[in-house]
């Protein structure tokens, strides 16, 4: 203890120099987005890396039912192919199984995620090098999960459902009225509809699918079922809480969705906004 | 008493100056001269190292301030105070006596290299952070340069026009 006291006495100016200038450092990380982007970059490599060492152990553990549930998907998929085969080609639904599809899929696996804090983000062991790039859309086998935001050249850094920040354009899937997924940081198992408008036949258990009206997800991704609703203060919009299909609390494969489209859609919605 | 005063004096003035005319010159489009660091050039050489380290902590993170620019300012004059006995005892020899050194009666020569030397550390790390990018190294070693001369320049025609006054 005496020894410890003494080398901090001994070296007091160096360690003051240390702690004011991690404290300036941080500051000005905090205040330049460039900065930060930068510095969450460069963190993201020594992080991604631990989280994936651990992860390749803790996915030993898990084969069995990640197997299980690849199975069940390819079944289902093989399924779709059958019915496609029979029937004309129907172009509103569009998944990977038809052809000139503007989606292209890539997978991954999940190395680190969160569910119990207000904002919960979700790391991938894909990144820059695998064509990963920010705003794709990232699905499980189960449903929607989230939307790519940071890369760095192996990893990537997802916002998931549960983030006070994310918002989805989803709707029911017997119609075709639609409205806005967010979160409010209560439960990992629920989120929150709104703006689906009065007149929607909305009922208890319905399936809530993505829209297809954001260039991010295709139509028909499923997302959750409704475990209960009511009408909003103004009476003229629901607000509907959606039970998730996914567990956020064990997810293992994921896909990611890239819109080949994605950069026409973007800049005809940008050219209007400045022809106003 | 009246030496802290002097440096109180000399803070607010120099930050003053720094803030509302200086960082606006733009000379070129983007070389400004920082006069503020004369502060610590100008702290007495037989100071407290704990103290030369908060009162330049202090210097930089009121000009960040002004300039919002987060805590780039700090870490450059944290780095400057850091390093200054090691300068001071290279450019002013092995065994200067820190009472008595007045920078008004030592010779031109050690006087510039000093300058020189502290400006240059201030403002490498000050782009160095500002660009926060080794891949353009160059362009930081470029603007170290012409705004290193240019503080230079002021800073030597700042302290000779105050302290010929004395004499």
């Amino acid at each position: 203890m005496q020894q410890i006291l003494s080398f901090l006495i001994r070296n007091k100016n160096t360690l003051l120099f240390l702690f004011l200038f991690a404290i300036s450092l941080a500051f000005t990380v905090e205040s330049h987005s460039y900065h930060k982007s930068k510095w969450i970059s460069s963190t993201n490599f020594l992080s991604g890396n631990v989280f994936g060492f651990g992860s390749s152990i803790d996915s030993y553990f898990n084969l069995r039912d990640v197997n299980t549930t690849l199975v069940k998907e390819n079944q289902q998929l093989r399924l779709q192919l059958e019915r496609f085969k029979s029937i004309p080609i129907d172009t509103s639904f569009t998944d990977t199984a038809t052809y000139n599809s503007p989606y292209k899929f890539y997978n991954a696996t999940v190395i680190a995620n969160s569910f119990s804090k207000k904002d919960n983000y979700i790391l991938i062991n894909k990144g820059q090098k695998d064509s990963i790039k920010p705003d794709m859309g990232v699905i499980t086998p189960n449903g929607l999960l989230g939307i790519i935001e940071n890369t760095s050249s192996n990893y990537s850094r997802i916002i998931s459902i549960l983030n006070s920040n994310l918002e989805i354009n989803v709707g029911l899937k017997k119609s075709d009225h639609f409205g806005t997924l967010s979160w409010n940081g209560e439960s990992p198992y629920k989120a929150q509809l709104i703006d689906v408008g009065r007149l929607a036949p909305v009922k208890v258990g319905d399936t809530i699918i993505t829209s297809g009206n954001s260039s991010i997800f295709p139509k028909g991704i499923p997302v959750g079922k409704i475990s209960d609703f009511s009408l909003d203060q103004s009476k003229s919009y629901y607000k509907i809480n959606v039970e998730l299909f996914n567990d956020m609390t064990g997810i293992g494969p994921v896909y990611v969705i890239e819109n080949l489209m994605k950069p026409e859609l973007d800049s005809l919605k940008n050219s209007t906004i400045l022809n106003e | 008493m009246n030496n802290p005063f002097i440096h109180i004096v000399r803070f607010v003035v120099l930050i003053l100056l720094q803030v509302l005319l200086l960082n606006d010159i733009n000379f070129l489009g983007y070389i400004n001269p920082y006069l503020y660091i004369l502060f610590i050039i100008l702290l007495p050489a037989g100071i407290n190292q704990t103290r030369l380290l908060f009162f330049s902590f202090l210097l930089g993170i009121t000009v960040d301030m002004f300039e919002d620019s987060g805590g780039m300012h700090a870490c450059a004059c944290l780095l400057m105070a850091y390093v200054r006995p090691l300068i001071l005892r290279f450019s002013f020899g092995l065994s200067y006596d820190y009472q008595t050194l007045k920078f008004s009666k030592t010779p031109f020569g050690s006087r510039l290299t000093y300058i020189t030397l502290m400006v240059l550390v201030h403002h490498l790390t000050l782009f160095s952070l500002e660009i926060f990018n080794a891949s353009h190294i160059l362009s930081i070693l470029k603007n170290t340069l012409f705004s290193g001369v240019f503080s230079i320049l002021v800073i030597i025609i700042t302290t000779t026009l105050f302290s010929k006054k004395r004499t």
